[in-house]
């Protein structure tokens, strides 16, 4: 024990101590019973540092001893992460259960990954081969991917393998080669490494420009407001809009190779569903549950506060690794909003001066470095690799103006509004198609996009007027482009998240879907008068909505496409 | 041997300063005045000074009384023996009956380890058709009450206490007028519950700390009830008084205000006691429902605003109806799919027609002409707020859908509706 306890508030810890500190290194605060209580130092002046502990710090004493380390918080990379269900510490949460029941008592901590399973090893290299931080030294098949493992990321310079291990079953523990520096001192790779998760993982030739569209299979998201791999998104909305729900949709239906759910100071529930679906639902791409494809880190509301500050960091950390072996990582955070309270909470303790609703001054710093952690490299064997973040923002009050979507909206691609008028009227997802906005370009033509949201806003002018000067003092061609951006609305905006067949749809049926809405708004009717208008518009949507819930290739598909193609032809005259 | 301590270095708010040492950060002391004893926590430890908030308050508290410190923190008495008691913020009885005798538990136990909670999937039926259709509350949910001072919203949280089927209610009032404290009770003894309730009470007369403890008490109780596999309805109001507590200590303390006067950490704070509603593994429950009320009728102010990220939906009680606007349980996705199988199409279609039925009135109450389609929706509305949304209604669930569908009949063509084909053929009234 190098330290002891000088004072406690909250989950600040001061403490004193006569050997070298370093910022940001763990420590571990004992309690009077033996628990040793995790702690990370995050200011020092003079001998005295004060920690933030990871856990309540009921029962703490002044002069309690403090064991301070030299290393950072850092995540434990390897094979078996997949599938794994982590606190904001990276304990992996079933085997917690296993051992100490249904709470999260204070100080139990354990391995990440489990240290007796055997992985099948192929080496990549061969003796004599120089290396360097990054390179692939062999590969482990886990779930559908093949796992690389690589010379660690910290290691500076060039090395050369001196031995490696034969093919065959080795545990994360197992020397899988020794790899020497220039002095010829030898330093042994086990399958698993350490990384500090404040630090970007990011070792490549070179940072690409993102422009390969990542298909959600939300229309309004895909078709409107695009978001391709290795961009950035967020998701702003009031309680209630559908932020979760669209974070769910996204975990299950996005095109990509693994998904890591960062679910941060949000309800214990939403996390239950995940844990508990994902299991049991397919991955319609490849056949394979859901899980095996996706990592859960969950440090709900009810945990404590300076974990749910870490757990973004680990979850980051951890879709930085998969990355650097060339696969495409989705990284949703839920909610950013509560992350930023947590370091809130914590400048509030420290006593540091406040910035705008008492965030501290380093607040969209700290967000932009965030959203700059994802990105497309290209390693330095030409592959390519993708890291996209999307993170909910929760804006006090609903009101955007509030530093933290103020701090997200000037770093990120793409933005997605949601507005609680929408969502009152079910209208979901309830994205706003008038304020959003994306910078990336997606699987639509952008010059059919442009004309659709020309058309969304002009029915929005003409609803407004109308609110003025009332239907009959509206004209008939007004009244039917009014009604038409609603058709546009209902029957492809919106999407019923909670049917099998509209709730995802594939990119080729979202473009046909498309051409087939602009056929319907571009069609030059005739109406005789308002009343008929509306009731083909509201026939039009009627036969569009029940198409959209006819999966591909059935009879009722075929059937209801026609009724559609009817419409057209007679110009709705038919209605 | 008790040791005391008398080196009292600063009175201030609710909060004394003694000079100690040995103490645990989150501890219970006693403080003795003249005026009696008096319970404390340890809620800071710097050097040998400790500050404790008094849950009596300080008035009275003088430089040179003296503290005994319990070594433990707060905790409460739980047996079966609780049933049919009241207590007091401090966990003193309020009924005039003795002291329970038996072994404490500690409140604010740390968080249940998320793959030990199973996923909600029964619904709690309430006889209220704007809950059970559009809003089904499930077991082990958390919501909220959105009122404003004046609604009818003890009331109604008394109702759902009485007519959902749970093993044990347990009643959290905080800055409650007594003669509210005197209305549930007696509604729960006239609705033969009492035996099956334990209420925990603050009026607006006791000291401000011990509103602090009333949550933290009854969900710590409801707790061990729920691992011996009971499931349990915990009722809480008012958590903006809750809330204000907070705010009127966290200043004295003087920590930085984040929003309004209310402490940085009042998510944190209000999810830690909301999260304690469960579903366990292999035991029973904890559904909790709180009243809510918003300043203002303003649902951005702080505590609503909060709540609702923390609350698994909220109902608006608002001129003595449940609004069908905002009002949202996020949990009826998982219970609404095996009830019928109109259920949902109902819940969606009759929604979508009443927002247009607002539009209607709207146009109308300017004074525009009103189309053949106008006057469908307005009717509609009519006939959906008066057999439908009305509290008074106390019907099942099944009843009350196909109250849904004679009322859309007697307005729309089935088109009209919105709701697909398939579920219009089989439900529509012939």
């Amino acid at each position: 024990m190098n330290g002891r306890i000088i004072a406690v508030h909250g989950n600040l810890v001061k403490a004193e101590t006569s050997t070298r500190v370093v910022q940001n290194s763990v420590g571990y605060c004992v309690r009077g019973d033996g628990t040793r209580l995790l702690s990370e130092v995050i200011r020092v002046r003079g001998n005295v540092a004060d920690m933030q502990v990871f856990e309540e710090t009921r029962g703490l004493r002044v002069n309690d001893p403090v064991e301070f380390r030299e290393e950072m918080l850092s995540v434990t990379l390897g094979p078996g992460l997949l599938g794994g269900i982590y606190d904001g510490l990276q304990n992996p949460l079933p085997k917690l259960a296993e051992q100490v029941g249904y709470f999260l008592t204070p100080g139990q901590y354990m391995t990440p990954l489990p240290t007796d399973n055997k992985w099948t090893f192929s080496p990549a290299v061969q003796t004599g081969a120089a290396v360097q931080a990054g390179d692939t030294l062999g590969t482990v098949p886990e779930t559908l991917f093949e796992h690389a493992i690589m010379v660690p990321f910290g290691w500076r310079g060039t090395y050369k393998v001196q031995r490696i291990a034969e093919p065959g079953d080795y545990t994360i523990e197992d020397e899988i080669a020794v790899l020497s520096d220039d002095s010829g001192q030898e330093h042994p790779v086990r399958m698993r490494q350490t990384w500090p998760v404040k630090l970007p993982l990011c070792v490549a030739r070179q940072r690409q420009m993102p422009q390969d569209p990542l298909v959600t299979r939300v229309r309004i998201i895909d078709s409107m407001f695009p978001v391709v791999r290795g961009g950035t998104y967020c998701i702003p909305g009031p309680f209630g809009a559908g932020k979760t729900v669209l974070q769910q949709i996204t975990a299950r239906h996005a095109e990509i190779d693994i998904v890591i759910i960062a679910a941060c100071g949000e309800r214990a529930g939403e996390v239950v569903e995940t844990l508990r679906d994902f299991p049991k639902l397919q991955d319609p791409r490849t056949g394979r549950s859901l899980i095996e494809r996706t990592i859960i880190i969950c440090n709900t509301s009810a945990m404590p506060v300076a974990a749910r500050e870490a757990s973004i960091y680990t979850a980051v950390t951890l879709a930085e690794y998969y990355r650097q072996m060339g696969l495409n990582i989705l990284l949703l955070a839920d909610s950013t909003s509560r992350w930023a309270q947590a370091m809130r909470e914590l400048s509030g303790r420290l006593e540091e001066i406040p910035g705008e609703e008492a965030f501290p001054a380093y607040l969209e710093s700290r967000i932009a470095a965030l959203y700059e952690r994802a990105g497309v490299i290209e390693l330095k064997d030409g592959r390519i690799g993708s890291l996209t973040i999307g993170g909910t923002v929760s804006p006090a009050g609903g009101n955007m103006e509030e530093p933290v979507t103020q701090g997200t909206l000037k770093v990120v691609g793409a933005f997605y509004g949601l507005s609680r008028a929408r969502s009152d009227a079910r209208r979901y997802p309830a994205i706003d198609p008038l304020e959003s906005w994306s910078k990336y370009r997606g699987i639509i033509d952008p010059a059919k996009v442009a004309k659709v949201r020309r058309l969304l806003a002009r029915g929005n002018e003409i609803k407004q007027m109308m609110t003025v000067v009332g239907e009959e003092g509206t004209s008939i061609e007004d009244l039917t482009t009014a009604l038409s951006a609603d058709v546009f609305d209902n029957c492809f905006l919106q999407q019923n998240a909670f049917d099998e067949v509209d709730g995802a749809t594939p990119a080729d049926r979202q473009i046909f879907a498309f051409d087939k809405l602009l056929e319907v708004l571009e069609l030059e009717y005739a109406f005789a008068d308002k009343e008929q208008a509306r009731r083909a518009m509201v026939l039009i949507t009627d036969l569009i909505r029940n198409w959209n819930y006819a999966a591909a290739d059935t009879d009722e598909y075929r059937d209801r496409l026609a009724k559609i193609d009817r419409f057209i032809a007679t110009k709705g005259q038919e209605s | 041997m008790r040791k005391y301590y008398d080196d009292i270095r600063r009175i201030a708010g609710n909060v004394v300063t003694v000079r100690a040492s040995d103490v645990g950060y989150d501890d219970l002391a006693v403080v003795s005045t003249g005026r009696g004893d008096s319970l404390a926590q340890v809620i800071r430890l710097e050097g040998r000074e400790v500050s404790l908030q008094v849950f009596a308050g300080t008035q009275g508290v003088s430089n040179n009384d003296r503290v005994r410190f319990l070594r433990h923190p707060m905790q409460v008495p739980f047996s079966n023996d609780l049933l049919g008691r009241v207590f007091d913020g401090a966990g003193r009885p309020r009924d005039g009956r003795e002291r329970i005798n038996a072994d404490g538990v500690d409140v604010g136990s740390p968080p249940v380890n998320p793959v030990r909670r199973r996923m909600p999937d029964k619904m709690i039926e309430t006889r209220i058709p704007m809950i059970d259709i559009f809003n089904s509350l499930v077991e082990s949910q958390k919501l909220p009450i959105f009122s404003v001072a004046g609604e009818l919203y003890n009331e109604l949280l008394a109702r759902i206490g009485l007519q959902a089927d749970a093993d044990i209610i347990i009643l959290g009032g905080m800055g409650l007028r007594h003669d509210d404290y005197l209305k549930f009770r007696q509604t729960f003894e006239d609705g033969g519950v009492l035996g099956r309730t334990v209420m925990y009470i603050h009026t607006a007369a006791d000291p401000v700390v011990e509103c602090l403890l009333i949550p933290d008490q009854c969900l710590a109780v409801a707790e061990q009830f729920a691992l011996q596999g009971r499931r349990v309805l915990v009722l809480l109001t008012d958590m903006t008084a809750f809330a204000d507590a907070l705010k009127e200590i966290s200043i004295i303390m003087e920590q930085i205000p984040s929003n309004r006067g209310y402490p940085g950490d009042l998510y944190t704070q209000l999810a830690r006691r909301y999260e304690k509603a469960v579903d366990f593994d292999e035991a029973g429950s904890v559904t909790v429902l709180a009243c809510v009320t918003m300043p203002g009728d303003d649902v951005t102010h702080p505590v609503p605003d909060n709540t609702g990220y923390i609350t698994e939906g909220q109902f608006y009680l608002r001129n003595g109806r449940i609004e069908p606007f905002g009002s949202l349980s996020r949990l009826k996705q998982q219970v609404n799919g095996e009830t019928r199988d109109d259920h949902r199409a109902i819940m969606d279609g009759c929604i979508q027609l009443y927002a247009l039925c607002r539009e209607s009135r709207e146009k109308r109450d300017m004074g525009f002409e009103m189309s053949p389609w106008d006057r469908r929706l307005l009717k509609y509305g009519e006939l959906f707020e008066n057999r439908i949304m009305n509290l008074a209604v106390n019907i099942p669930l099944f009843e009350a859908l196909d109250r849904c569908w004679a009322i859309l009949a007697e307005c729309f063509e089935p088109m009209e509706t919105g709701i697909r084909q398939s579920i219009i053929e089989k439900h529509w009234p012939r």
